[in-house]
């Protein structure tokens, strides 16, 4: 039984790296915005479309089509902002809300006309490879996932904190009148912050798609956990999308183990409420 | 949140609808010369999550019509040809049952569908008002033939059929590898058609003689099987018995094959991911994995060509194909018996129908109360890509790999 225990820990880990990969996109524009981000879904479907199609007809690896396909996300984020979310919202926070909303439902029947409800899968190299750490078999795509994963976290926790650009994003997220004055201008720092969040699905694409399927569905698989984790660690906080990530794969896969795959998932609602309940901004959140 | 779309869909498939209905009432006019024509309904979600099976299911429709009107249509009716009605039920059973009105409106004679066993529960009842025949093509609920409706066929197995049929199969292929299959664990999504068919399963493999040792439910979606395979592998089963859809059926046999769980084989009845886009997509974990459902005679070469009539136009073969096909064939032999599209007589007509012009792997053809009593599923098994015939044997068209190699 404490090697099955272990293992649910280790996996656990492993598929809350991602997760956490899924959270901070999703964080970042809450902090920047200040908007709950509909189309994050959907977007997450696109990009693992986008890496699947690069393998499937390209032959290009997943992970060596990361930068490509985070890249391109970036380019979708920026220009949906830009050209659609940003026009129709007239800066109020509740047209955002509906804008993305919008994109969600636009997307989602989009890739059904395409791809049609299918699953689709790909099996790489690496797909079935595992490390053998005592009785237990580790899959080797969960490991470069996390490791990437939170690889990607840091290298923006660092850029947020440490370049000129990210100091602009977080002074239009504390005060955008303030930063309109020092010539910092809200609405384009809004389309990049948009990006960045939507370039972190390109890259958690990538990450899933040698272990998951992809549908034209699958954004929701992954969009409830994620909002969970925005909101248990801190709306807006970086530490916390990523303890929160890891967290909640952890809960979710003790909770799997210990009380049934039917029942589990109420593992999460129980340390959701509980942490609410205690620190009502979250683990990591503040009171603005 | 698709909702929002859907009733401006549902307004323009109505108006374009009707604009056919408008047209082809308009037909005859000109064309008194010609031909008499019939008018076929094929209903099927070709839109929204069934989208794909249901885009299946027209085609194979859509391809018996072409070839009935190549072989000069209806005979017995002067050359009648076959004329089909579009309809996208869009997977929700009150648009299935408001393409039958509008169906009906436009002269149909006969309908198919519709993927769904809901949706062809709603379509048929609809077209019981008018006492249109209604040829089942895809889905296997019992009661689409049980609610005494007399306009109602099923030419394809129903669902206790499918059930029966999957144990002695499974039983005949285990004794005659000398029975190494003792135990298994079942798997199932945790809805009710998960559920239902988990506990027709648990209480059916004893009398086969395989004890089962555990029933493991999960959620749908399920993002993660680790967990499930480390409790079946704690289990040591023999065989793991699967019933849920298609993405976690994928995720669990990719999941079984990483944690290297020693099995006999696995078993799945009509298994939600089986099919010959898994054999292609995903080799390795597809190779040599049993499903019992529905397939073509591979004996009948009518049915490799009509396999590689799909293939030749882009297309990867599923059993949709045959089944939209066959549901059109069903329909058109009976007004060429009846001699007319005449509903009673083409209802009488099929009722006593014999109808053998096909390459299912099929006895001879007898409806009792609408459902064809000689249709049955078979064992499949994917071997080297690709999907064989592993049970009955007068099917077969490969021995059964049982016990599978060790890895």
């Amino acid at each position: 039984m404490a090697e099955i225990i272990a293992a649910a820990l280790v996996n656990g880990l492993l598929t809350g790296g991602v997760y956490a990969l899924v959270a901070l996109g999703l964080t970042l524009i809450y902090g920047v915005l200040h908007i709950v981000n509909f189309a994050h879904g959907s977007l997450l479907m696109v990009a693992m479309f986008a890496a699947w199609l690069l393998a499937a007809q390209g032959g290009i690896d997943p992970y060596l089509a990361l930068p490509l396909v985070a890249a391109f996300m970036f380019g979708v984020g920026w220009a949906l902002y830009r050209f659609v979310i940003g026009r129709v919202s007239h800066g109020e926070d509740r047209a955002i809300l509906l804008a993305t909303l919008g994109v969600a439902v636009v997307l989602d029947n989009l890739a059904l006309v395409i791809f049609t409800g299918d699953t689709r899968q790909l099996e790489t190299d690496l797909t079935f490879r595992v490390w053998e750490v005592g009785p237990l078999l580790v899959s080797v795509p969960k490991v470069i996932s996390f490791v990437v994963s939170l690889l990607l976290a840091g290298a923006l926790w660092a850029f947020m904190a440490r370049t000129d650009t990210g100091r602009a994003i977080r002074a239009v997220a504390r005060e955008p009148d303030g930063a309109r004055l020092m010539g910092i201008r809200p609405d384009r720092i809004f389309a990049l912050a948009y990006g960045i969040g939507i370039a972190c699905l390109g890259a958690a694409a990538c990450l899933l798609l040698p272990t998951f399927y992809v549908s034209p569905s699958v954004g929701n698989v992954f969009v409830l956990v994620a909002f969970t984790i925005v909101v248990l660690g801190g709306m807006g906080s970086f530490p916390g999308a990523v303890v929160g990530g890891l967290l909640i794969g952890v809960t979710e896969s003790l909770g799997g183990l210990l009380l049934g795959e039917s029942l589990g998932p109420i593992g999460i609602s129980l340390v959701f409420i509980a942490v609410l309940l205690l620190k009502p901004t979250g683990l990591f959140g503040s009171v603005r | 949140m698709t909702d929002k779309t859907r009733p401006d869909a549902a307004r323009l498939s109505r108006r374009a609808a009707l604009a056919t209905g408008a047209a082809t009432l308009a037909l005859p006019l000109v064309a008194r010369a010609q031909a008499p024509v019939v008018k076929v309904g094929l209903i099927h979600p070709v839109t929204g999550a069934l989208a794909g099976a249901g885009q299946r299911c027209r085609m194979g429709g859509q391809m018996a019509i072409t070839d009935i009107n190549a072989a000069g249509g209806i005979k017995a009716m002067g050359g009648a040809k076959l004329e089909a009605l579009l309809g996208d039920a869009q997977g929700r059973p009150e648009i299935a049952a408001s393409l039958v009105d509008q169906m009906a409106e436009a002269g149909a004679s006969g309908f198919t569908g519709c993927f769904a066993s809901a949706l062809g529960l709603a379509a048929t009842q609809a077209a019981a008002k008018y006492n249109i025949p209604f040829s089942i093509d895809s889905g296997i609920a019992d009661a689409l033939t049980t609610r005494g409706l007399k306009n109602v066929f099923r030419f394809f197995p129903n669902n206790t059929t499918a059930t029966t049929d999957a144990m002695a199969a499974l039983d005949q292929i285990n004794r005659k590898a000398g029975s190494p299959a003792k135990t298994a664990v079942i798997v199932h999504e945790d809805s009710e058609f998960g559920t239902n068919s988990a506990k027709l399963q648990a209480a059916a493999l004893p009398k086969i003689g395989i004890e089962v040792k555990a029933l493991i439910p999960h959620a749908t979606p399920t993002r993660d099987f680790t967990n499930i395979v480390l409790r079946i592998k704690s289990e040591k089963p023999d065989l793991v018995v699967i019933t849920n859809y298609e993405n976690e059926y994928v995720l669990l046999a990719r999941t079984l094959v990483q944690q290297r769980v020693d099995l006999v084989s696995t078993f799945s009845i009509s298994g939600g991911g089986f099919s010959l886009k898994f054999a292609k997509e995903a080799p390795a974990v597809a190779e040599n994995m049993i499903d019992f459902n529905h397939w073509y005679n591979p004996k009948d070469p009518r049915a490799l060509a009509f396999r590689k009539r799909i293939e030749d136009s882009g297309q990867i073969f599923s059993w949709e194909y045959p089944f939209g096909y066959f549901a059109v064939r069903l329909l058109a032999d009976a007004w060429e018996r009846a001699g007319s599209a005449d509903k009673d007589k083409t209802i009488a007509a099929l009722a006593a129908s014999t109808f053998s012009d096909h390459f299912m792997p099929y006895g001879p053809t007898k409806f009792t109360d609408g459902q064809n009593a000689g249709s049955h599923p078979v064992a499949l098994q994917i071997q080297k890509g690709d999907i064989k015939v592993i049970w009955p044997e007068a099917f077969a068209d490969a021995p059964a790999v049982f016990p599978r190699p060790k890895a």
